[in-house]
């Protein structure tokens, strides 16, 4: 530790720190713009000038910028300085030149970074009389509402986007005091980070258009610690409320996770929640076929009637579903007649999944520590479409080499400008084997492209040459074999290797292949980390759940008297003119939060709480158990799936469902019944968890409209909700302060109402929570534990003459089945399409945007061709149909289909 | 026993006193155009809700007896619904003093009484008045930077007309 003296008083530091990220760690208060602890100091907006004496003699001082000062032993420095004080406000006064009066019509007000520092350096009054600068803005999408008169210039927001994310479209232009943040025309920001602009930008150029639509000040929202149900690596969110509805996302800190930044399909992707699809009540079929409403105890009673009815009862689960809710089933029915709610392909690529990292034989990385990686192979996984924010660590592990050469010439990590100028375009070694093209092959030391099975046979090439016993591949061409070599050297030669891969990559051959290489690499002493990333929320913890058991559509083969179905649409994930058939011939009981082809064909519906309306557990592709909370406290039939299940349960009898009070109890019982999740409990404090006697608060002390926002219907302000099931008061009662970091509920500081409190709350600069970050990790590596080498290699893909294989390209918006319901995901979700290389649709006789018919899941699919030109020989890929996945990978025919009906 | 003659005699003074009561409602006290009475919505003067559904006025009240919700026309806030609910209302004036734009304005006006609660919760159309109320001549949005339709970028007081970005002049 470096110590140093700021106003005569003793502070210490981590040697490598800057003077700025020192001081906000020891609780100082000094204001800064353009300094981020992901982004690093490039010291333009000099805001965080102090003064720097040489020793004690020296009573001037000259001044410096904090966050450009490398804290050094002994060094003193003065804050209150007279001098830097004068300075610092006439920065603010400076900045504020040109700011608009519009606070009061900002969506920025209450919660901006600009208002707090100014209100931090006590500039109050306008001296400035002349004319201010103007900016006309732009149309930037359906996500992003652009206001360029509020700029100060920081450069944060292009720092981001180009510098973090990869972004191509948005960029500074213009010269002096004109410069221009923003695109070079109208049009939507491409990069799917581009919300991360929200929260970056410390004024309020860019803000959340979505959440304009419903808008409420940070003071008057409640907030609730939420993990993302986007995709499977549960970045953590906290989920703003108020009068019932959803009004946004933004990012929770957790420095294992995700870090300061979100997806914009986890950000924007909340409507689904508040949208008129909604199941609110039971619905129960009449003897007249139609579906109509019922009382909850009716639907109970009906529920438990079936279930005593005896027979074949099946239920199914759901990866979108919380640990507790599937439990809750998996005890309803018994275990033998669970089964996980994914298709039958999906299914055998997660019990592989599951298999292999919860064997213990190899690390699985927290997205942290693949931001840490410096050497990464990604196999068959379009990372950027179906894990945005695994990619977008992946892009900072490659800046591992810039920061290696600007270490060998003595310049601090956090210098940005120095490290950039040093390093140049180095960058750490990442090959990515993928069929189509992905957003991360601009940052690839090699991007190669390969059907499937040649991906996957690259990857047991890699791990022959990594380590001899691994299977040899046999008939590899030269150049594959000489590419399998290179990438076997590069990893071989890296001190922390990554591996990633996942269910995208649509083959288990690809999976075991990857397995394979960390195997490889682990017994040549190598500390690799095997990423494997898993499609929704809580697909591993349904994997871990049910342990091999085969998908549901084998169950279904078999009639079955009653089949309980929890919360997922079946009609995605399995051929549909055998669902049809199978859920007619038995009483079919849905729980869903959303209206769907399956739950159309229930006889009973059963309105099953959405992430905001209940809390739970969920288990991410890292293997973290995180659990959520409830934001939404609205009197209503719909309530924990795992509730209906335990009500009708114990009405039918079952005594295993009896005791479900609270989510504590299901939670015991499960980390009791399946020693897997033994761990789960610690995951977050129990609900009998209180500070100096007090629950925690979930509305800021400042919350508005207590006695007047029920007032319309009642003018007698109804008693509050009670959270029975978390330590969370509904109110702004309760403790606000020092929380465990699974339960901050916003974060917010005397001084900061920003979002950059989360400083206060951190206990390193950028690093972990204060307490530890949020989660329990329950797959650890243990080093007895080995799996043997997958042996299984495919054979070399061959084209077949006048048929493709069909592989299913992702998307970041539109293939997630929760958010593609919110209308501004549906504004960014493109019309399906079929890609193919230029040669093959030549073949055809097709040219792009000319329509091809293709038979898939026995209907005749009309698609518009896309000519990607670095598709593979033989391969067509499909994009925007995630609801035809099931069907995929297959091979298709594909002809030209005539003008007409889609 | 000195002192309660003493007070008996102050009290005997006070009959050939003015007399303070006024015969209300027949009789109807002045009240200072300063009054804290009744709230109003005032408009601009060119007749448009001032009102731009900040919820300064909302988070000043110490009573949280003020409720609205944020909508927009073409750049305009507007609020969707304003709700003020009188019987919790103190009239201590801070949502007056909260507010950017003059819109919610205190009045010298108390004959508000009711036999029935609920009808003291006010909506929108209930505080809406069709003048300006106090400082006649202020329009938010002259001043605010906003774009809104009838002002352009550029067009409010003491602003440069925009930048032209393509440009190479200094």
């Amino acid at each position: 530790m470096t110590n140093f003296l700021v106003d005569g008083k003793p502070c210490s530091a981590k040697p490598d720190e800057n003077l700025l990220q020192a001081c906000l760690a020891a609780g100082l208060d000094l204001p800064y713009f353009c300094w981020h602890p992901s982004l690093g100091s490039v010291g333009a907006c000099r805001q965080c000038a102090v003064k720097q004496y040489a020793n004690e003699d020296d009573k001037t001082g000259h001044m410096v910028m904090a966050c450009m000062t490398p804290v050094t032993e002994g060094a003193r420095y003065a804050l209150a300085d007279p001098q830097a004080v004068e300075f610092r406000a006439s920065v603010i006064e400076w900045l504020m030149i040109n700011h608009p009066h519009d606070c009061p019509v900002c969506e920025e007000g209450g919660e901006c970074h600009l208002q707090d520092m100014t209100m931090m350096t006590g500039h109050a009054y306008r001296i400035y009389r002349f004319t201010k600068r103007t900016h006309r803005n732009q149309n930037l999408g359906p996500f992003i509402k652009h206001e360029m008169n509020r700029c100060i210039a920081c450069y944060r927001c292009t720092r981001f986007y180009r510098d973090y994310a990869g972004g191509r479209d948005l960029d500074v232009f213009a010269a002096h005091d004109h410069v221009y943040f923003g695109r070079h025309e109208d049009g939507t920001l491409e990069n799917e980070f581009s919300g991360n602009l929200v929260e970056i930008c410390p004024t309020g150029v860019f803000t959340d258009k979505t959440f304009s639509a419903r808008y409420a000040r940070k003071w008057d929202m409640r907030g609730a610690p939420s993990v993302c149900t986007g995709c499977g690596l549960g970045c953590n969110i906290t989920v703003n409320e108020r009068a019932g509805e959803v009004r946004r996302i933004v990012n929770r800190y957790n420095g294992s996770v995700n870090g300061y930044f979100l997806c914009d399909r986890g950000r924007f992707g909340y409507g689904f929640v508040n949208a008129p699809e909604r199941i609110r009540t039971p619905l129960m079929r009449g003897t007249d076929g139609k579906q109509t409403a019922v009382s909850r105890g009716d639907a109970v009673a009906h529920f438990a009637a079936l279930l005593s009815a005896g027979g074949r009862i099946i239920g199914i689960g759901s990866p979108r579903a919380s640990l507790e809710s599937n439990f809750a089933l998996r005890t309803l029915v018994g275990a033998a007649n669970f089964y996980p709610g994914f298709s039958t392909h999906e299914g055998r690529l997660l019990s592989l999944i599951a298999d292999i990292l919860s064997s213990g034989a190899v690390h699985v990385p927290s997205l942290r520590d693949v931001e840490q990686a410096d050497t990464a192979l990604v196999l068959g996984s379009d990372l950027p479409n179906a894990a945005p924010r695994a990619a977008l660590a992946l892009r900072q592990a490659v800046r591992g080499a810039a920061l290696a050469l600007a270490a060998k010439a003595n310049i601090p990590h956090w210098q940005d400008g120095g490290v950039r100028t040093v390093a140049g375009e180095a960058l750490s070694p990442l090959f990515v084997a993928t069929p189509a093209a992905t957003r991360l092959d601009d940052i690839a030391h090699t991007a190669l492209r390969a059907a499937p099975a040649d991906i996957a046979r690259l990857g047991f090439a890699v791990a022959a040459c990594i380590d001899s016993t691994a299977p040899e591949v046999a008939g590899l061409p030269a150049d594959v074999a000489a590419q399998a070599s290179m990438i076997a050297d590069a990893l071989l030669a890296a001190e922390r290797p990554l591996i990633a891969s996942g269910v995208e990559a649509g083959e288990e051959s690809i999976i075991q292949a990857a397995a394979n290489i960390a195997f490889a690499l682990r017994a040549r002493g190598k500390p690799v980390a095997l990423m494997l990333n898993v499609p929704e929320c809580n697909s591993l913890g349904l994997a871990l759940m049910t342990n091999g058991q085969a998908a549901f559509p084998a169950a279904l083969a078999e009639p079955a008297s009653l089949v309980i179905v929890l919360e997922n649409d079946l009609y995605r994930r399995a051929d549909n003119t055998l669902l049809d058939a199978a859920l007619a011939a038995t009483h079919l009981v849905v729980l869903d939060h959303s209206e769907s082809p399956t739950t159309r064909c229930a006889g009973l519906v059963l309105p099953a709480a959405s992430f905001a309306e209940t809390g739970g557990t969920l288990v991410s592709s890292e293997g973290r158990a995180q659990r959520f909370y409830q934001p939404i406290f609205t009197e209503t039939d719909v309530s924990a799936a795992w509730r209906w299940l335990g009500a009708a349960g114990s009405t039918a009898g079952n005594h295993d469902c009896a005791g479900w009070a609270t989510e504590d109890d299901i939670v015991a019982a499960l980390a009791h019944a399946l020693p897997r999740f033994s761990a789960l409990p610690s995951a977050a404090p129990p609900e009998n968890f209180r500070n100096a006697g007090c629950k925690i608060s979930s509305e800021p002390h400042r919350f508005s409209g207590r006695t007047a926002m029920h007032a319309d219907r009642n003018v007698r302000e109804p008693k509050p909700p009670v959270s029975a099931d978390s330590p969370f008061s509904t109110t702004m009662e309760g403790y606000y302060g020092k929380i465990p970091p699974a339960l901050i509920p916003f974060f917010w500081a005397p001084g900061w109402n920003s979002v950059q409190s989360v400083n206060k709350f951190q206990s390193e600069i950028g690093g972990a929570l204060e307490g530890g970050d949020p989660g329990v990790r329950l797959l650890e590596t243990r080093t007895e534990a080995a799996l043997p080498y997958y042996a299984a290699i495919p054979k070399a893909f061959a084209s077949r003459h006048g048929i493709w294989q069909a592989v299913m390209l992702p998307r970041v918006f539109g293939d997630d089945e929760q958010s593609a319901r919110a209308a501004p995901i549906r504004d960014r979700t493109a019309a399906p399409a079929l890609a193919l290389n230029a040669e093959d649709a030549a073949l055809i006789g097709a040219a792009a945007g000319q329509w091809l018919a293709c038979a898939l899941d026995g209907e005749t699919l009309r698609l518009a061709l896309e000519i990607h030109p670095e598709l593979p020989r033989g391969v067509a890929g499909l994009t925007g149909l995630a609801a035809k996945a099931f069907a995929l990978p297959s091979w298709v025919r594909l002809t030209l289909a005539g003008p007409g009906a889609s | 026993m000195l002192s309660s003659m003493r007070t008996l005699w102050y009290t005997f003074l006070h009959l050939f006193q003015r007399n303070v009561t006024v015969s209300y409602p027949e009789q109807m006290p002045y009240l200072a155009p300063r009054y804290r009475g009744r709230i109003v919505l005032t408009r601009d003067p060119d007749g448009e809700e001032r009102c731009v559904s900040c919820y300064l006025c909302a988070v000043a009240c110490p009573v949280d007896c003020i409720s609205l919700q944020k909508t927009e026309d073409e750049g305009r806030w507007y609020p969707e619904f304003f709700r003020i609910n009188f019987s919790r209302c103190i009239f201590c004036g801070f949502c007056e003093e909260a507010c950017p734009t003059y819109a919610i304005q205190l009045t010298p006006d108390f004959e508000m009484s009711e036999y029935n609660r609920q009808n003291l919760v006010y909506e929108k159309q209930d505080l809406l008045i069709s003048g300006p109320g106090k400082y006649p001549d202020y329009n938010f949005y002259r001043v605010s930077g906003l774009a809104i339709p009838g002002k352009d970028k550029g067009e409010a007081e003491n602003e440069r007309q925009p930048i032209d970005i393509r440009s190479l002049m200094p």
